[in-house]
Order: structure tokens, then C-alpha cells, then sequence
């Protein structure tokens, strides 16, 4: 007992020193370690990048400095709750905790606490529903709306129709993957397609059984909600059984630069979904390399610039500062509170013009968050990986989901979370 | 000159028999419970609680309950995780099935049914010893896994197969859920907690953990001096699960609130918890304690350390956090193979001879 009772006090020194913050405190649930670095990596970068750039560039959003505080969470849920009980206490503004098992842990929390919880692209997805999930906001994009958006372009493929197609879903065998189960599944009988499910134990270094299942059923499309390692050793089997690149789809998660490059030429033609474009071709990147990256304060290992998960980051830390940026507005304060962002990201409206003003011109879709829709218009593009230019390009234009199925769903599960809550709906 | 058996006078059979025979020791005993009940609950934010507190409780009703398995009756398991798992589905099954029931009474059942799974996957124990064994449990932690993954009334057919815990509440105070004030979450586990290692202490005094400990030493011998191998086998894993499976409910209910059994309750929760009474000290409760202290508050102190004042990034801090724990075990077990408790064993012979060491 003695010894821990001397683990506890130095650990009490250790925590009740940690400082203070005055500024726009944004903590970054990031993971630089474990089996989904290779995504963690790049994403964290881009957040930790954009902030440091508004910081150099125009010293701050509304004259006050943004502090990123990072806090390592390797994907894993109970050291994600460390970092949010950690971060929380510091004055945290919003999480972004790139994880969909940390964010249903959050949840709840962010509810209770009254910090705003900003899931772009991943998290439960019946949190579009801002009737019921008041503190939670996962615009532009969402996992549902992704396999809508896949279904569709696989549909645009055929013309029109995917009767007596089969299509296999494999996925990380977590919140995570199962969450298009549902929308698939509705979408199968909807177009007539069967559906095959393949799930990937985490961490997914070790996919031989599934991909030989792949083999012997000889699906017409594989669609893939992969992420980390996963994703690498997926396209890698994907090219050993000699499936054809084209017909195998990942979403948002699984088309990185990091997922294809270790299959080599193999991985030509493999096509992922995206929420925004790719490349560094865009006005903002010529001030990041003056402000960020030539200043020397780039984070992490600075090789990550201009790859399409450094762009999501990127984005998100965008969307933040656009939200900060409104919140600031509506109470006349530069410096606000987790309250206070909250309206500002429910009244926020990014515009193409505003997008263009940002150094992003056609990166993203506009879209318009209001108390009902905190999900956004969900729109995606497919890119397709070029293995000898080793780059992605975009292969559509926005595609669209299917609301018409969609919505029920999103009803359906935001219904059963207030049920189960006692939440009372808002916005009527 | 305080640690001394000298002068303490027995007089009757019952104080001869007590658990803390040495007046020092029942002092300290009383005194740790006193802050522990007393002081801690008034103390602790939200911080404390979630990251320290509550997790530490948690695996050392783990570590207690895989103690009794391996420490005490030497059955190896590594299943570990997959009783968690059961402890926690268990939960909310009763939670979401029973609403009115109390909280306290869920936990507890939830134990009971792990205990039943416990003894069913603890047959195999009859047949098999050693590293055998521990192939067996490790059979019974994938399946349970898979299990809870694939059959979705186990997680009353939501979306993502996460289970979330509603909030339940005990005399009016919530425990469980998102709006639950740190020292509630803190004081329902430590009741737990306290309750549970009180029963396993006098459960391994009294004639039943004799009976373990009988088995562990030599199983033939056990049966020649009259210990029947089945029932105290399956009593040490019934106790044992028992213990794992409240763990779990509370890892899920209290501590975590929404879990996913893949990420939450695999592989590498049965090892953390093995690791903890290897470290801790087999066949020993304090060690049980020290073990999940040490592999609970380390890591976090280290991080404070390393990020919070010293400045380093998150992931070299991540790394070299791994690697001194790492170390620390080596040294650690090269240094005294017995784990923490033999140290503090030694410790506690070195003071009753002191000043006067021979």
C-alpha cells in the first residue's frame, strides 16, 4: 500500500501542475503510436499545421492565439478518456478525437460537460440529427452517407443497376465498421444487390482468411471501411489474389497516400471515396510553407504536407476556426467559451466564395449547419490511385447520398438514443 | 521499533486468528480505509476519478480475482479479458432488461453469471494443467469476443454493436452514466472493491483457499490428504470469475460507460491483468493492489511527466513510456522474482528486527 500510496502523490504533483491556458484552447486527441499511426499521423499534423498558421499569419482567430494542446490517445478508449478528463479541466473548447469508439465514449460526456464534439466524416452518424444530439456535429459527411454515395457511383457504373451484383463489405470489426451494415443492408434490397460480410478483427495485420473467402466468392465490388494498418495489408491482399483494382472501393478512411504506397504498382486503380479534394495545389499551402513549414514550426515530422489525411486535418481545424470565427461574432467576444462555440458551429455556413477567401477554392462542398441538421449535405467524390505518378485523382464530381433511405435511418437510431437518454427533441 | 509482535498480547482464540496480527498493521489497515472513505471522496475531481482512481480500482478487483485462479489454486488463464466481457454484457443485458432494479444488485448478478461461464469453461481444468490450460482459456477469451460481436441481442441490436450504459442511480445519486459526480463513481467502487477483497482474504485463509493452495502445490498429493480436485478447481474458478466478472461490469457501467468488446475486453486486457499479479505478487491480495497500481498509475504518471512538464511530444513520450515500463518489469522481477509483495514481505521482516538487525 505504501507504494502506491507514493505512486498517487507524485502523480497528484505531476497533474495539478499542468498550466494554465488564457487562449482558444483546442486539445487534439491525436494518435502518433500503435496501429493506426499510419492515419493518426498525417490528420494530427494538418490540425496541429492550420492552427499554427492563423497563429503566425494573423495571430490568432479574432486576435486571440489558438493553443493545440495534443494528448496521445493510440486509438484506445480508455486513454482517450484520460486525455478528455485531462484536456477538460485546461478550458477545452471542442474534441475531435478521430476515433468512433472514443467519440460514443464522448458522447454522453460532451453532453453532460457542454463542450461541443466535432466529428467530421466519422462518429455516430444519427448525430446529424441536431433535434436530438444537441452538443455533436458531424458535417459535411458521414459513414452512411458514404456507402450511399458508393452504392450510387457503383449504380452509375452499371447503368443503373446492381441486380443480382454481389458486393462484399470488409470492414474493421468495430463501431466503426459495423456502422454501414445497416445503410448496406437497406440499400441491398432496395437495388437488388447481395450484400457479403467480411469483418477484420483490430488491428487487421492479418487478413488471409478473408481475402481468400474474397477469392471464393468472387464479389463484383469490395467495398472497404478499413483503417490504419488495416487498410495497407488489405489493398496488399487485395493484390496477391490478383483482384481486380477498380471494382475494390474504400471509403474516406481507406485512400491514403500511406494505404496504397506499400502495395507498389499493384495498387494502381484503386479508388477510395473522399470528402474534399486532394493535392497540394491549393492558395493555402503556398502560406503554410511560409508560415509553418519554412518557419520551422511544423508539427510532428513535417513529411506529411499536402497528403490527403493531412488535408482532412486540415480541413477540421478549418471548420473549428471558421466555427470560433462565427461564435465570436454572434456574442461580441473574442474569447469564448465551449458554450458559445457550440452556437457558433450550429450557425455556421461555409460558402464556396468563403472557402475560396480560405485558400481552399473547390476543396469541399458548401454546406450549412441549423439546429435540425448537423450533418451537412454529405456529398462525396471518388479518387483513384495513380501507383506510377504516385498520386490520387479525382475520377467524379460530387456525388450525392440517398436521403430517401438515409433519413429513416438516421430517425430510426437518434429515436432509440433519446429513448434510451430521456432526451427531449429540440428545435420545434 | 512500531512493527513488533513483542508485547501484543492475544488472549483469545479469535484475536490469535486475525487477519493483521501486528497492531502496526491494523492501524495502517484502519488508516488506509479511513482515507480512502474519509478523505478521497472530498478530494477528487473528475480528473482523478476517470483516470486514476476508478481504473486502479477496477483491475485490482481483476487482478484479485485472477489471483485466486492462478495464485492461489495455479490455474493459468489468460481468459481474462473474455470474462470482462461477459461481466459487462452481463450488465446491460439486466440494466437495459431490468431498469428498476438496483444498480448494486446488477453488478453483483452480473459476477454470478460469470462465474457460471466461468465454471463451464473451468472443466477443461480437470483434464488439462499448465501451459494446456491456459490454451483452453485462451480458446474461451476469443470466443467469448467473437461471441458478443456476432450475436446482436448481446448488444440489443444497435448499429455499431457499441453497448452504452444507461444512467442508473443509488439513492438518488447517479453512478453510472454521463452526469455521475466523480466521488459517486469513486465511492461505489471502492464499496465494491472493499467488500470483495475483504471476502477474498478471509475466503483464502479459511479452509477453502487451503484447499486451493493444496491443489496448486501438488494436485496428487491434495487428493491423497482428502482434497477433492473438482470442486476446488471449480470453486476457484467460480470465485475467481465471479471477481473478473464484477470488474468488468463496473469497467463498463461506471468507468468507460460505452464499450466496444473487441477493443475494450481482448487479448490484451487478459495479459495486462496477468501481468498485473505476475508483477503484483502470486497468491497474494496486497499484491493483487500493487500490481494494478503499479500497471495503472505508472503509465499515467510517466505521461504527466514526460508530456505535462517536461514538454516532449506526445509520441516520443508514448514510446519511451512503453519502454520504461517495460524495463521497470524486467528490473523489477530480475530484482525479486516474487513480485512487489515479497518485497514488502521482506520489507516487513527487516522492520521487525530493526534497530537490531543480526
Amino acid at each position: 500500500m505504501r507504494k502506491t500510496l507514493a505512486a498517487v502523490v507524485a502523480a497528484a504533483i505531476a497533474a495539478s501542475a499542468a498550466p494554465a491556458m488564457a487562449e482558444l484552447m483546442v486539445p487534439s486527441l491525436s494518435y502518433r503510436t500503435g496501429p493506426y499511426a499510419p492515419g493518426g499521423i498525417p490528420y494530427a499534423d494538418g490540425f496541429a499545421d492550420y492552427f499554427t498558421l492563423l497563429n503566425e499569419r494573423d495571430g490568432g482567430i479574432g486576435g486571440e492565439r489558438v493553443n493545440v494542446v495534443e494528448c496521445e490517445t493510440a486509438y484506445n478508449t480508455e486513454k482517450g478518456v484520460e486525455c478528455y478528463e485531462a484536456t477538460k479541466g485546461q478550458g477545452a473548447l471542442v474534441y475531435n478525437p478521430l476515433s468512433t469508439g472514443i467519440t460514443y465514449q464522448l458522447i454522453p460526456k460532451v453532453t453532460a460537460d457542454g463542450i461541443p464534439l466535432y466529428t467530421p466524416g466519422y462518429g455516430r452518424t444519427s448525430a446529424a440529427n441536431g433535434k436530438v444530439f444537441e452538443w455533436v456535429f458531424n458535417y459535411p459527411a458521414n459513414y452512411w452517407d458514404a456507402a450511399s454515395v458508393a452504392v450510387k457511383y457503383l449504380l452509375d457504373q452499371n447503368g443503373g443497376s446492381l441486380e443480382g451484383k454481389k458486393i462484399a463489405l470488409v470492414y474493421h470489426n468495430s463501431a466503426y465498421g459495423k456502422e454501414p451494415i445497416r445503410t448496406l443492408t437497406e440499400l441491398s434490397k432496395k437495388h437488388g444487390f447481395t450484400l457479403v460480410e467480411v469483418p477484420v478483427d483490430h488491428p487487421g495485420q492479418e487478413q488471409k482468411s478473408q481475402w481468400l473467402q474474397i477469392r471464393r466468392d468472387k464479389p463484383d465490388y469490395v467495398v472497404m471501411y478499413g483503417w490504419g494498418v488495416m487498410n495497407a495489408v488489405a489493398i496488399q491482399e487485395a493484390v496477391n489474389i490478383n483482384y481486380p483494382m477498380d471494382q475494390f472501393i474504400g471509403i474516406w478512411w481507406s485512400g491514403s497516400e500511406n494505404d496504397v504506397l506499400p502495395a507498389g504498382d499493384g495498387a494502381n486503380g484503386y479508388k477510395s471515396l473522399a470528402m474534399h479534394g486532394t493535392g497540394s495545389d491549393y492558395p493555402v499551402y503556398a502560406d503554410l510553407k511560409q508560415y509553418v513549414q519554412d518557419a520551422g514550426k511544423a508539427a510532428g515530422a513535417g513529411d506529411q504536407v499536402g497528403s490527403v489525411l493531412y488535408s482532412r486535418g486540415m480541413y477540421a481545424a478549418m471548420v473549428i476556426a471558421e466555427a470560433i470565427r462565427k461564435a465570436q461574432e454572434i456574442h461580441g467576444t473574442a474569447a469564448i467559451t465551449a458554450a458559445q462555440l457550440r452556437d457558433g458551429f450550429e450557425q455556421l455556413e461555409i460558402t464556396e466564395a468563403r472557402m475560396a477567401e480560405l485558400g481552399l477554392p473547390d476543396f469541399g462542398q458548401p454546406f450549412k449547419a441549423s439546429c435540425e441538421d448537423h450533418g451537412g449535405p454529405g456529398a462525396a467524390l471518388i479518387q483513384q490511385w495513380d501507383a506510377t505518378a504516385k498520386k490520387w485523382s479525382l475520377v467524379t464530381d460530387f456525388i450525392a447520398p440517398d436521403d430517401e433511405v438515409l433519413e429513416p435511418l438516421v430517425q430510426e437510431d437518434s429515436a432509440a438514443f433519446a429513448a434510451e437518454n430521456n432526451i427531449a427533441e429540440r428545435c420545434n | 521499533m512500531l512493527y513488533r509482535e513483542a508485547g501484543d498480547f492475544k488472549t483469545s482464540y479469535a484475536a490469535d486468528g486475525q487477519t493483521f496480527p501486528i497492531r502496526f498493521d491494523r492501524l495502517r489497515y484502519w488508516a488506509v480505509l479511513a482515507v480512502a472513505f474519509g478523505v478521497v471522496p472530498f478530494l477528487i475531481n473528475d480528473y482523478w476519478a476517470n483516470a486514476v482512481m476508478v481504473p486502479f480500482l477496477i483491475y485490482a478487483i481483476a487482478a484479485i480475482g485472477l489471483n485466486i485462479l492462478t495464485g492461489y489454486c495455479g490455474q493459468v488463464s489468460l481468459g481474462t479479458g473474455g470474462f470482462m466481457a461477459v461481466g459487462a454484457y452481463a450488465c446491460y443485458k439486466l440494466m437495459t432488461a431490468f431498469p428498476d432494479v438496483s444498480i448494486f444488485l446488477h453488478v453483483l448478478l452480473a459476477g454470478g453469471v460469470t462465474a457460471l461461464v466461468g465454471v463451464l469453461f473451468g472443466l477443461p481444468s480437470l483434464r488439462i494443467k499448465g501451459f494446456y490450460l491456459a490454451v483452453a482459456t485462451l480458446a474461451a477469451q476469443f470466443f467469448l469476443v467473437w461471441l458478443f460481436n456476432k450475436v446482436p441481442w448481446f448488444y440489443n441490436y444497435s448499429a455499431s454493436g457499441q453497448i452504452t450504459a444507461p444512467e442508473r442511480t443509488i439513492l438518488g445519486i447517479a453512478v453510472t452514466g454521463a452526469n455521475t459526480p466523480a466521488w459517486a463513481k469513486y465511492l461505489f467502487c471502492l464499496v465494491v472493491l472493499t467488500l470483495l477483497a475483504w471476502v477474498a482474504r478471509n475466503l483464502t485463509r479459511g479452509a477453502v483457499g487451503r484447499r486451493w493452495m493444496a491443489i496448486r502445490d501438488m494436485d496428487i498429493a491434495a487428493e491423497i490428504i482428502g482434497v477433492n480436485p473438482l470442486t476446488a478447481k471449480l470453486s476457484a474458478f467460480a470465485v475467481s470469475s465471479f471477481f473478473i466478472g464484477v470488474a468488468g461490469a463496473l469497467f463498463f457501467s461506471v468507468y468507460l460507460g460505452a464499450v466496444e468488446v473487441g477493443e475494450a475486453f481482448g487479448i490484451q486486457k487478459s495479459f495486462l491483468v496477468l501481468f498485473m499479479i505476475i508483477i503484483g505478487g502470486l497468491g497474494s491480495i496486497f499484491g493483487s493492489f500493487a500490481g494494478a497500481a503499479f500497471l495503472v498509475l505508472l503509465p499515467v504518471l510517466l505521461k504527466n511527466i514526460l508530456v505535462g512538464q517536461l514538454g516532449w511530444p506526445t509520441d516520443l513520450a508514448a514510446h519511451i513510456e512503453l519502454m520504461i515500463v517495460g524495463g521497470l518489469i524486467i528490473v523489477f522481477l530480475i530484482a525479486e522474482p516474487h513480485g512487489l509483495n515479497q518485497l514488502w514481505r521482506v520489507a516487513k521482516e527487516k522492520l521487525r528486527l530493526w534497530p537490531f538487525p543480526h
